[in-house]
């Protein structure tokens, strides 16, 4: 899993069926000083609580599939988490804020 | 399964409820050659050893192995922490 930064939302009517009510957000991949690292991707938002701007940690391929209430949709990253603090060997402390 | 540095947690309140009571680390991956020379790679992985920070790790990333080692079907785990390393010793 990665961390990373959600940085707005897609909407979408007309999905695959058992992808109806999924909210899918762009997150942008963060490294572990989060700091932006490749591009921004198209995540399935499991926990159905992200929101633009909270920092978060995904899952991507196959698992990411199994992350939502229906299983093995056709998804390849998810959003599993909301992130509250990051704290790292050298004292620094992030926060989703 | 690779080899890894422990060198942070994450705390998160809102989850998949698979991630609860599993401590997040993070983990950075080791490159193979010479010494424990950190790379940029790191993964989140969730800890099943009472790993912690500093310590040098086997981390699993792999699913189905994953979800084996938790008893359960389906969920979105993928990286886990399965081992402390004690030493390791490269060509040797």
């Amino acid at each position: 899993m990665q961390l990373g930064r959600v940085m707005g939302s897609v909407v979408a009517t007309e999905k695959v069926v058992g992808l109806e009510g999924v909210k899918f957000l762009i997150v942008q991949p963060l490294d572990k000083h989060e700091v932006p690292r490749g591009r921004p991707v198209i995540a399935a938002d499991a926990v159905a609580m992200a929101g633009p701007g909270e920092l978060v940690y995904f899952v991507a391929s196959r698992e990411a599939a199994e992350a939502l209430e229906r299983r093995f949709v056709p998804v390849d990253h998810a959003i599993c988490g909301i992130v509250d603090d990051v704290h790292l060997d050298d004292g620094t402390v992030g926060d989703s804020t | 399964m690779k080899v890894a540095t422990v060198v942070g947690t994450v705390v998160s309140t809102i989850n998949h409820p698979l991630f609860d009571g599993h401590r997040l680390l993070i983990c950075d991956i080791e490159t193979p050659e010479g010494s424990l020379a950190r790379t940029d790679a790191y993964t989140i992985a969730a800890d099943l050893v009472d790993a912690g920070v500093g310590d040098t790790v086997l981390v699993l990333d792999e699913g189905s192995s994953a979800r084996q080692l938790l008893d359960i079907e389906t969920g979105p785990i993928r990286a886990v922490v399965v081992g402390i390393v004690d030493a390791w010793y490269d060509g040797g």
